[in-house]
This record gives structure tokens, sequence and C-alpha cells, in this order.
């Protein structure tokens, strides 16, 4: 059964259209990669998903209900959005992690936020560290932490690998495969990287605001 | 004036003084001659009128016709305020709320405290004073609103993203926007009598009155600035952030 639906969603922006006509459906627990060229928009479908940008028209489903029809802060945290170079807030890396907290006034578990760093090889006393002195992949995990302290039931990667070395892409595919494997989550990830679109499950295409026919596969 | 007076002749030979700057826009070829000329002549006109209005209203001493000045006042300080709000949605309303507010609080303050009295001579001056200093507070708070969601779009998006609601995903651009629009009082309140002596007490020392009593006014003045920037900035940031989002909390402008 489909957690999030979408059904032809259209985008237009300043008078350019960006989508066409995009029909895509994800399952619960499931894995979907999503690929294409630069600029085939790709980033403006699943900020569309994660309900940053609204379609122009068409409708997304999400456990049945029209995410128009939800409050954007809700939704948003059961469909939380990631992406490449995430700004890191604050100056601490506990700033980043209290900030999820924070968001829903909930006083801090450092019991909770220890365990989490442990899935992406961090350590307690990291918590003290400056932002400024984490490496590129360091400040993306701890970013991908953000998203999952309160582990939500999808996860929008939008490229969170590009960049990264094969030893911290590793670690983020660790990181999700441990939380697929202990919770109810599904995970959308857009990529280019061949070494991710070998081993992905399933792969939609999105050529020139299409979803391009026949390349939805298992 | 007792001390002071300065005569037609006295003013026409300073007005000399604007040939320095003509002077040095037609040297360094900064094409502001026409703009020199236009606001020299600009504040002469505006100032006689000015003059010439307060000293009728002064005379008959009226609450409407004090009203009435105090509101053309509010009005022109806002209109200019919301020229500096590069688009912000509703930029007039924010700014003729946050300037009326800081008014009414402050002037209330001020005249229930016994420090000046509900006459035009006292009020008008200070509702001037005020609109002022709010506006030019406004234009900094603006222009850093303005810049902080440019520059720091990607971070109040990444905020949205995990669930924030708006307000919290530009609390720092808020925080920013409000210490830049406080700050030029901040730094006029730590050096006032060292760097510079306030329009205010140098015109009240001018016109014959005991420096100490001037000082005191003075006092007043800056205590009364720290309120009216605090006032104006906070009111016009918590009702201006809102533009930059849409119903669904998602950023909409750049």
């Amino acid at each position: 059964m489909a957690i999030l639906e979408a059904q032809n969603i259209n985008y237009v922006a300043d008078g350019n259209q960006i989508l066409f006509d995009c029909n895509f459906s994800l399952n619960k627990k499931e894995i979907v990669t999503i690929s294409g060229h630069s600029g085939s928009g790709k980033s403006t479908f699943v900020k569309i998903l994660a309900s940053l940008l609204t379609q122009t028209s068409g409708k997304i489903y999400f456990e049945d209900e029209n995410i128009l029809d939800l409050s954007p802060i809700e939704y948003r945290r059961q469909v939380s959005y990631a992406v490449q170079q995430p700004t890191l807030f604050g100056e601490t890396v506990y700033d980043n992690l209290v900030f999820p907290y924070d968001i829903r006034k909930q006083k801090f578990d450092r019991h909770h936020v220890i365990k989490a760093l442990k899935t992406v090889d961090l350590k307690e006393s990291d918590l003290d560290k400056p932002i400024t002195s984490l490496s590129g992949g360091q400040k993306q995990r701890v970013a991908l932490l953000r998203n999952l302290i309160f582990v939500p039931k999808i996860l929008i990667l939008d490229e969170v690998t590009t960049g990264l070395d094969c030893d911290t892409k590793a670690s983020v595919h660790k990181m999700i495969d441990y939380y697929m494997g202990n919770y109810d989550l599904s995970v959308l990830m857009i990529t280019h990287d061949n070494e991710e679109l070998k081993h992905a499950k399933k792969v939609v295409y999105i050529e020139d605001g299409r979803i391009k026919e026949g390349t939805e596969n298992e | 004036m007792n001390n002071i007076d300065i005569s037609n002749s006295s003013l026409f030979l300073t007005a000399g003084l604007i040939f320095i700057s003509l002077a040095v826009g037609w040297y360094e070829k900064l094409k502001i001659n026409k703009s020199i000329i236009y606001a020299a002549l600009r504040a002469v006109v505006q100032l006689f009128v000015v003059g010439y209005v307060l000293k009728y209203v002064f005379a008959i001493d009226n609450w409407i016709l004090t009203f009435t000045l105090m509101v053309i006042i509010i009005v022109n300080s806002s209109i200019n305020a919301s020229n500096r709000s590069d688009g912000l949605k509703n930029g007039l309303w924010i700014s003729l709320a946050a300037i009326s507010s800081s008014t009414i609080i402050v002037i209330g303050v001020i005249t229930l405290s016994g420090a000046i009295k509900f006459v035009p001579s006292q009020v008008i001056p200070f509702t001037g004073m005020i609109a002022s200093n709010s506006m030019v507070a406004l234009g900094l708070c603006y222009r850093n609103m303005n810049a902080g969601f440019h520059d720091r779009r990607q971070q109040v998006m990444e905020k949205l993203a995990l669930g924030a609601d708006v307000s919290t995903s530009c609390k720092d651009i808020l925080r920013d926007s409000i210490k830049t629009g406080l700050q030029p009082t901040i730094d006029t309140a730590k050096t006032v009598g060292l760097v510079a002596l306030p329009g205010m007490m140098s015109g009240l020392i001018l016109a014959g009155v005991d420096p100490v009593h001037a000082i005191k006014y003075q006092i007043m003045v800056i205590f009364m600035l720290l309120g009216i920037t605090a006032i104006t900035t906070i009111i016009a940031c918590y009702l201006g952030y809102r533009s930059f989002y849409n119903s669904r909390m998602q950023l909409t402008r750049f």
C-alpha cells in the first residue's frame, strides 16, 4: 500500500513549466531512488513532496490524505527532507541535535541522542564539538541525525551523498539501513552516483520534468 | 532665542557652504549636483513652511490641529520607511503600526511622567524626533531582514523541512534585524557627550538654557530613543516576517 502518492503533478514557476503530469508512489518501508540530469526537475519534485513547494496542479496523498488538508508542520515532521551541503545551526553539534526537541517543545533526551550518534559513528563527546571543526562528512551525518532524532515515516534525501568520500557514503547508507531495519521508515533518495544506482532496488528517472515511462522497475 | 539670532544675510552667506559640496560633486564627477541643489532647496522650503505652520499651531494651541500634525508626521515617516522595505508586503501598514505604536507609548510615558506637557510646542517636536528615529531604525531593520532571508534562505528552508513553525525558522534573522535597528541608538547612547553633543541639547544651550537642564532633557531623549527603536523594530519584524512565507508555510520571496 502506498504511503505517499503523487498524481498528475504539474509545476509552473515564473511562467516556465518545470514538471509535467508526474505520477509517483512510495510504499511503506520501501526505498526508491530518483535520478536524472541536472535541471530535470528532480529537486523541485521532491520539494513538492516535502511540502516545501506547492504544485500548480495535481494531488499528493500521504496515508490517503491530501497533504493540502494536513498541517504543514505535522506533515514535515512525518515526511522529512534533507539536502546536499546542509547548513548546520548554531555553534555546536548539540545546537543542531537539540533543535528537533525545541521545535516540539520537548526536553532534550541525551540518552536517545547518544544512541543515535553511535549509528553514524559519532561519539558523545562530539556533542560539544564546534560545527566549524567538523569535516564535510561529519556535517552531513549531523544534519541527517536532525531528520532522524524523531524518526519520520518518510525520509527524502536530496543528493545527500554527492561529494562525500566512500567511507562517509558507506556510513550514510549504514545509517539508512539501521533506521529502515528498526523503524517503519520509507526512503526516497535522489542520486547521480552510479554505484548507488547500481545497488538501488527501484529507480525512477526524471527527464525534462517528466517521469520517464517504463523506467520505474524493481 | 535670546543668545543667538541668525540674520537673513548670515543665512544667505552660510548657503555658500553648499558650493563646497557642489565642487566636490563636480570634481569627482559624482553626478549628484542636481540632487544637492534639489535637496538644499527642498530643505529651505520645507523648513520655512514647517516653521510658519508650527508658529501658527503653537499660537492657537488647539488639540485637533496638534493631533493632525502628529498624524502627518507619522504617516510621512511611515511612507519613507516603507519605501526602504524593498517590496515587503504591507510595508506601509507595518511601518505605520510600528511608528504609531512607538509614538503613542513614548509620548504617553513622557507626558504622564510629567517630563513634558501635552502642548503643541512640546508634543510636536517630540513626535518628530520619535518618528524620524523610528524611520531610520525601520530602514536598517528592513534591509537586514531582506538580506537575511536572501542569504540564509537554505537555512530557513531546512528548519521548515524539519517541522519548525515559521517564526522559529527565521528567529535568527529576526534577532539580527532587531539588533541592527537598535545598534545605532545604543552606540549613540554610549558616545553621547564624548563624541558629539546631540542636536537637542546643543539647541537648548544655544537658546540660552542652563546646560544642566539641557542635559536632563538629553538624558530623557536617550532613554526615549532606546525605547522607540526597540518598540519599532520588534513590531516591524514580527509583523513583517510573515510576508516571506505563504499560507502553506513555504518561503515565497527571492
